[in-house]
């Protein structure tokens, strides 16, 4: 395989999308909404003086948790000490809705748009081979979602220790369970959503039916996802680990195994009916 | 004398199906090294299946093929490496300018970043490149694709459909460019229903109905095959008096199409026969001898072979 190939399909459609506003601006407002708008409302709620009882109802859940989870928490007063609780855990899994909703759209077009386009008749008679063609869709997917999924991450640490760490006592965000969700966990889930996606996007009829598949996939990889982060609150670096191994394997497994679901026929169109 | 299979490219008996549809059916086709091939045929007929199955883009179910002494299935990349392919329908990023696809088809083809605005000045395209492909009109993407066609001087050409929705003044500018390109020695295969496209352009041309092969030759060699007999365009003042023609001596056929066309036996009765009818009173305003074109020969071919029967269904 040819990298410099590969990364030639993932740049024509990383250009594309990016000099579409129709794609990006809704992209910077979903991740708007998640990493922005909802932690700094929620923050600014449990940080009001006048909070006092959904403190409390907070405080009642983190004395429900084991010891370990409990001694996680920081923050000497019942209020810093939800503020860190609810930054730290009942956000993460934002991690991973947002990335999954951006690089879904695009994945799943990757195949079969390209062939309502007429672009798949392009590649097919390109000397690119379908390994190179399917690395690069893959990337290309991948790519806006994660990078949407970092810049979010960078403006919600700061929006985190703005709100809650004058009360906590210190900038304490990201913590080593945020940086292993960013960093080891979220790249895998990411791929093997994309490696379902793009393999199903080689097989169905249209974009229509490629968004509504990718629909299928991305919510349960979103709830696991989120029953996943919620580990973190027991042993946020095991279990980070933990799911994040077994995340990796499978995407490996996903994206070696989903190349051969593309080959030119396919692109060509005809070879869906398969 | 049957062809050097390391040259050109041989299609032995291909087929291909798609379902219960025989695209290509036992085609066998060679196209010598520099030539110009015109498959022609309607809708249907396969021309764009063996146009994929030459690129490898398609397998074939039976029969063999060799580009240039390659596999297009075990050699399929290398073949692609040397072939610059129109599909039917140009295939460009619409987003994109006009320089950004040539500069990626560059990038996927190794081209060198000097052949973008050689291609596309050769096009004529070359003040348009900064704008944005959309809003491109049909004949400025056609030269844009056939451009990026040649953006890494290929030694296949195939052109699907070239002048497909194009106004006449810029399909007889593509047809030329095609000429232009066929004349440097590039081995091309033009697919077309349109017969005056093929015209001054082939070399040899293909009818193809079913997915098969039904004759192929050099313009020439058809017309001495299929039109042996010659044709005589003749119109008068009193039309009425020409009715009669198809009964006398030498005349094989008459049949009107703004004029009378009748074919005869041999040109050498057409001075007996022009003053006949002169001293018969037929006030004769047109006698021309028909040059043969390709749309005679076609429909000359469809008469005489059948008429092109549309895809076969298997049951």
């Amino acid at each position: 395989m040819r990298w410099s190939k590969v990364w030639t399909v993932a740049r024509i459609d990383l250009h594309r999308l990016f000099i579409s506003k129709d794609y990006w601006v809704p992209m910077v407002i979903l991740g708007g909404i998640f990493f922005v708008f909802i932690p700094w409302v929620l923050l600014g709620v449990v940080t009001r003086p006048q909070s006092l009882q959904i403190v409390q109802q907070i405080g009642e859940v983190l004395t429900s948790l084991p010891g370990a989870a409990s001694d996680v928490v920081q923050g000497e007063t019942p209020q810093a000490r939800a503020a860190y609780s609810l930054a730290v855990f009942l956000l993460a899994p934002v991690a991973i809705v947002v990335p999954l909703t951006i690089s879904s759209a695009v994945g799943a077009q990757a195949i079969v748009g390209e062939r309502e386009r007429g672009i798949g008749e392009f590649l097919a008679h390109s000397p690119l081979q379908i390994k190179e063609i399917y690395a690069g869709k893959l990337l290309a997917s991948a790519i806006p979602g994660y990078a949407a999924t970092l810049v979010g991450f960078t403006l919600y640490s700061f929006i985190v220790n703005l709100r809650a760490g004058p009360l906590v006592g210190h900038w304490f965000f990201p913590t080593t369970g945020w940086w292993l969700l960013i960093l080891w966990v979220v790249p895998p889930f990411l791929l093997v959503a994309l490696s379902i996606i793009v393999r199903l996007s080689a097989r169905v009829q249209s974009t229509a039916a490629a968004q509504q598949a990718a629909s299928l996939i991305s919510l349960p990889i979103i709830m696991a996802s989120y029953v996943a982060s919620s580990g973190f609150v027991l042993d946020p670096t095991l279990a980070a680990l933990i799911v994040g191994s077994g995340a990796w394997i499978l995407a490996i497994w996903g994206v070696m195994s989903g190349a051969k679901a593309i080959n030119r026929e396919r692109l060509l169109g005809v070879g869906t009916e398969a | 004398m049957t062809p050097k299979m390391t040259e050109g490219i041989h299609l032995r008996g291909v087929s291909r199906s798609f379902g219960k549809i025989r695209a290509v059916s036992d085609l066998t086709i060679d196209v010598p090294n520099g030539s110009v091939a015109v498959l022609l045929g309607p809708n249907g007929a396969g021309k764009t299946t063996t146009v994929r199955l030459i690129t490898g883009s398609l397998r074939a179910d039976a029969g063999t093929i060799q580009v240039h002494g390659l596999d297009p299935i075990a050699d399929g990349d290398a073949i692609r490496q040397r072939c610059g392919v129109v599909p039917p329908k140009p295939a460009l990023y619409d987003r994109l300018t006009g320089r950004n696809n040539l500069e990626y088809s560059a990038m996927i083809w190794d081209a060198p970043p000097e052949a973008i605005d050689e291609a596309a000045a050769r096009f004529g395209i070359d003040h348009a490149l900064h704008l944005k492909v959309a809003g491109y009109s049909t004949g400025m993407r056609t030269r844009l694709a056939l451009a990026r066609a040649v953006l890494h001087d290929p030694d296949i050409l195939l052109l699907d459909e070239p002048t497909a929705g194009l106004d006449p003044e810029s399909a007889r500018a593509v047809l030329d460019l095609i000429r232009e390109l066929a004349g440097s020695g590039r081995t091309v295969i033009m697919a077309t229903h349109l017969l005056h496209e093929a015209e001054g352009i082939a070399d040899q041309v293909i009818l193809m109905g079913a997915g098969n092969a039904r004759a192929a030759g050099h313009p020439l060699e058809l017309a001495a095959r299929y039109m042996k007999d010659p044709v005589v365009i003749i119109d008068a003042e009193n039309r009425d008096r020409l009715k009669d023609l198809d009964t006398r001596e030498g005349v094989v056929s008459t049949s009107w199409n703004g004029a009378l066309h009748v074919t005869i036996e041999s040109l050498e009765i057409l001075p007996d026969m022009v003053a006949s009818l002169v001293t018969d009173g037929v006030r004769l305003t047109r006698i021309e001898p028909m040059a043969a074109t390709l749309e005679h020969l076609y429909f000359e071919m469809q008469r005489q072979l059948g008429e092109i029967p549309p895809p076969q269904v298997t049951k």
